[in-house]
This record gives structure tokens, sequence and C-alpha cells, in this order.
């Protein structure tokens, strides 16, 4: 059984407590929502893109350490990049937890930094779906808001 | 008999030694299954009896004349007349098998509620419904029209009874569970079918929670149907029951078309079989129906009344010994009285989001549910977004509670 301490790292729990970049954006920024039907957590990703950037991003809802901590870094991650690097860094992080159906899209050279922390979810196929909601609720704002 | 200080009536050290899953381990630590409420584990006499009818018996059922296929038909009906004696219907035509209890209130909705129901009419339904018995009249309403009404809880976590006259009145069904999978509450079954006969509403009993762990007599509620799943009373999944009052059933148009449930088929149009054939199209879950005849005589020699004797002491024994140890730290959402609820207890402990605490219990090998427990419209109500919850068995021991509680303490220490 793998170690419970491979899914709970301290960066993971320090996002988890003290969770960045939560809050709203008024419209015109975009808001998606997210559900994990397995565990009712929800979670609400709202992004100001303009001029092909994503200018600011916030998080709201309720969910688990995984699901929180995930989103959380992923706001840090993403805001300031433009939306071509943004789609990159997700199919980065999605291949890191072997989601990515399409290995050769994936630039290796990205540097996911804080948030290979979350490799260790990959232990727990269970949680996987905690750890990618608020990445696939992103998608679905970047969609919206380029569309 | 007492185990550790609890008075029982069924002796559980003994009856868990049945379940090769209860009793075994992972990684050299023993498993604390306390997840019955959601499916139950299964004793060696109905893993026993599915092999050696897959091994000795299998065939098909109800068309061919060969002895071997002659004895499996006798297997399954003989499955469908315990059935039908466990919870006391009047006859074997009652007794229609269907793939769960969530498949039973579709039938129900889809065939007697398009039969019934038109625009306008109502449904009342209450806020502790699993979402198999809200789904199914959502998507009449979606289809008909029709309107469905709530019966609100408690603060205690009752249902709240003072409004029922008003909300029954005008209505055409009355829709409720026995016992909520959520709160543990165990509802005043007899009494609200009488509401709604008053009313000249449809009683319909989702007793998914309540037949695996109590007597349960069919006739004595008043009930016009009810349903329950094999999986949740020590049975094969795959399979479950619909009991409905035979009159109804033989007014109700059938549900699934197809080979068994027809007596008559012609280029123009086809004639239904009788009950309960009419509701069971194509080949059933033969060895599951086998199955579930086993786990019946196994509750039987077991006693129902025992079960739910052992289940009032768990739950005596897990409500004082979970509030003395932890106190404000766990909120117990379900009524305290151990007379009053079932032994499935939801709760949340220390701010842990319920997914990691189960996360953390299963490093203990602690096995429960976390999250909206397929009840969202409750668990709005009750105010939270995902709940833990552990239920008991009669094959849990107080041991079985202590190892949870330890558990508990060990995911202080992450979070």
């Amino acid at each position: 059984m793998p170690g419970i301490e491979d899914l709970y790292r301290e960066i993971i729990l320090d996002h988890y407590r003290t969770p960045r970049n939560r809050g709203e954006l008024a419209p015109p920024a975009v808001c998606t929502e997210g559900n994990n039907p397995l565990c009712g957590d929800d979670i609400r990703v709202y992004l100001d893109v303009a001029d092909g950037v994503v200018r600011d991003v916030k998080f709201s809802g309720q969910g688990c350490s995984i699901s929180q901590s995930s989103t959380s870094m992923m706001t840090v991650a993403v805001k300031g990049k433009t939306i071509e690097e943004v789609r990159a860094f997700v199919r980065r992080f999605k291949h890191m937890l072997t989601l990515s159906e399409d290995g050769e899209s994936v630039d290796q050279s990205i540097n996911l930094g804080d948030i290979e922390a979350l490799q260790g979810v990959v232990k727990f196929p269970v949680r996987i779906k905690c750890a990618t909601l608020g990445w696939n609720t992103l998608l679905e704002g970047l969609d919206e808001a380029t569309k | 008999m007492t185990v550790a200080g609890v008075n029982t009536v069924l002796d559980a050290a003994v009856i868990r030694r049945e379940f090769p899953v209860v009793t075994s381990e992972i990684n050299g630590k023993p498993i604390v299954y306390l997840d019955s409420a959601n499916t139950s584990q299964k004793p060696n006499v109905v893993i026993d009896a599915m092999t050696t009818f897959m091994r000795e018996s299998y065939a098909p059922i109800n068309r061919s004349a060969y002895t071997l296929a002659a004895s499996a038909t006798e297997k399954y009906e003989g499955a469908r007349a315990a059935v039908a004696k466990f919870i006391n219907a009047n006859s074997t035509n009652e007794i229609v098998f269907t793939k769960n209890a969530t498949e039973a209130l579709n039938l129900i909705a889809y065939s007697w509620g398009r039969a019934n129901l038109q625009r306008g009419d109502v449904v009342v339904l209450t806020h502790m419904e699993h979402h198999a018995n809200i789904v199914p009249w959502q998507m009449l309403q979606q289809e008909r029209g029709i309107e469905l009404r709530w019966v609100p809880l408690t603060s205690d976590f009752q249902l709240d009874l003072s409004s029922l006259p008003t909300l029954l009145t005008g209505a055409k069904v009355f829709s409720f569970t026995a016992m909520s999978n959520v709160l543990g509450t165990i509802n005043p079954v007899e009494k609200l079918c009488a509401a709604a006969r008053a009313a000249g509403a449809l009683a319909i009993v989702d007793a998914c929670q309540s037949v695996p762990h109590s007597p349960t007599d069919v006739r004595a509620l008043g009930a016009d149907f009810a349903m329950f799943s094999s999986h949740k009373m020590c049975g094969p999944s795959g399979v479950g029951v619909l009991w409905g009052r035979e009159e109804l059933l033989e007014a109700m148009p059938p549900f699934m078309g197809g080979g068994n449930m027809i007596s008559e088929v012609r280029l123009d149009g086809f004639k239904c079989a009788e009950l309960p054939a009419k509701f069971e199209a194509g080949t059933p879950p033969i060895t599951e129906v086998v199955g579930l005849g086993a786990a019946v005589e196994f509750l039987n020699g077991v006693g129902m009344a025992n079960i739910r004797q052992h289940e009032i002491a768990m739950s005596s024994y897990a409500l004082e010994m979970l509030t003395s140890r932890f106190g404000d730290d766990i909120t117990i959402h379900g009524p305290r009285n151990p007379e009053l609820r079932g032994a499935t207890f939801s709760f949340a402990f220390r701010g842990i989001h319920p997914h990691d605490l189960s996360q953390v219990l299963d490093q203990s090998n602690v096995c429960v549910r976390a999250g909206h427990h397929c009840a969202k419209p409750l668990m709005k109500i009750i105010g939270a977004n995902a709940t833990a919850r552990a239920s008991f068995y009669l094959y849990n021991t107080t041991a079985d509670a202590d190892r949870l509680a330890d558990a508990l303490d060990s995911a202080s220490d992450i979070f």
C-alpha cells in the first residue's frame, strides 16, 4: 500500500490550509463550475482573459485537500501565461497524472514546479479526479473565454 | 450474550467468521468493513450456493423441458417463494425480480406513473430520499408536468409530519424511504402508509435500508409497493426485488418488452405474460436470484429481530463511545436515540474533509464511505457538502467501532 505521506505532501497541505487566489471575479470574467460526482465537491473557476493572456484567475467552492490545493497551485501557475502556454501546461500536468492520451503533444520541458508534489496522487487512482477537478474547470473557462 | 460490555442477542464475533471479506486482511492488518449501507459483504453460504448452482445446475429458466432446465427453474422460483415469505407477501405473484431497488423505483414511475399520472397530479416525496426515489419522479415531472411536494425534516432529523396532511391533500403518490441512508433515521412507515391511504394516495416504500436490518411484513405496513436490493442484505449484486399489491401489478402496463414477459406475440401486437413474468423481460440474473434465496435463508437463520437488536446495541455503543471520546470534535448527523435509528452514522470530524478522512482511515483498513451518499438535496438541507459515513451490520462488533475511533485519532495527526 502506498504511504499516505506520498499523497499529503507538505506543499499540498500548505495550499489546502492557505489557498492562493481564493475568491471571485466579477463579469466580464468568465465563471465555470466543475463537480466531482464521487464526493459531491464543486469548484468555480473565474478567469479574466484579455489579449490572449490570463490576466487574473480565482476560485471558490468546496472540496477535499487534494482538489483545493491542486486548484490553488493551478491558479498560481497559470496567472500571466498566454492561453497557449496555459493549455500546454495543463497537458503537461495531465501527463504527469498519466491522463494524457497523446504523449507527443506534451512538452516535457515545461517545469511544473511545486505542482510536481501532486505526482503522488497517481498512487491513489480514486483521487485523480480530485486533483484534476480545478484544471478541467479551467479548460472549460478557457473555451468559454475564447469562443 | 455480552460482547465488550454490550448486551446483544447475536454473536457477531461468531457470525463474522462466515464472511470471508470481513475476516480478511490487507497488508497484514484486518479489514474493518463499515460500509454495509452501501453494500453488504457475502457469507459463505451465499457464495457456495452460487458457485454450486453454476457448477452443477445452471440452465435457462422457464423455457425448456429438459431436466436440468426444470431444476434451474425450480431453484429460481424457490428463491422467489423464499423472498415472498421473508416479507410476508400474499403470493409469489407479488414478487418481481429487478436489477436492484433503483430499477424497481424506475419501473413504478415509468409503468404505473405513465398510466396514472397526468399534468398537475401530485407526487409527495421527502427531503431524506436517495436519488433513486427522486430522479425517476423528476423525469416524470419533465415529461408529464406532475407536481412534486416534499416533506421537510425536523431539527432532530425526523420527518416533519405536521405538514403531512396538507402536503398529501389531492396527492396521487406518497413515496418515501423506510430508513434514511444518510441520517439513519427510521421512519414510521405504518403511520405514513396510513396517511397516504387516508388521502387516497399510493404508498411506495423504499425499503432498501430497512429490509436487510429488521423484520419486514409488507401486509402489516399497509403499503402498495416496496422495493429493496439483494446486495445490501448479504446477497449478490445484480438483483433487486419489487413487491407490489397484486391488483396494482395486474393493472399496470409492462415496463420492458422482450422475451419471458409475453404470452403471445404476432406481427400486429402482443399479449403480456401473467405475473410476475410480465415484469421480467429477458433472461434474468438466474444465479444471483439463487444467491438471494440463500441470503434470505441465512438471514432467517440468524433472525431478523436479532439483527435489529444487535444493531440497536451497536448504535448505542458507537454513539456513546464516539461522543465520549471526541466530544464536540465529532458531529453526527442523525437521531441520538438508538431505537429510532439504524446503525448508519454520517459524521463530520474536526473539520477534515470526508474524502481526506476516508483516505486516512483506509490506512488502517477502515472502510467508510465519503461523499453525498446519492442524497444531494438532503446534504444541502443538513448543510454538508459531503459527510463520512460508517455503517454497521450483523458482522460488526464493538471492536470495529473502537478501530474506527482509533483511526479517526490518527487522521488528526495529518490535518
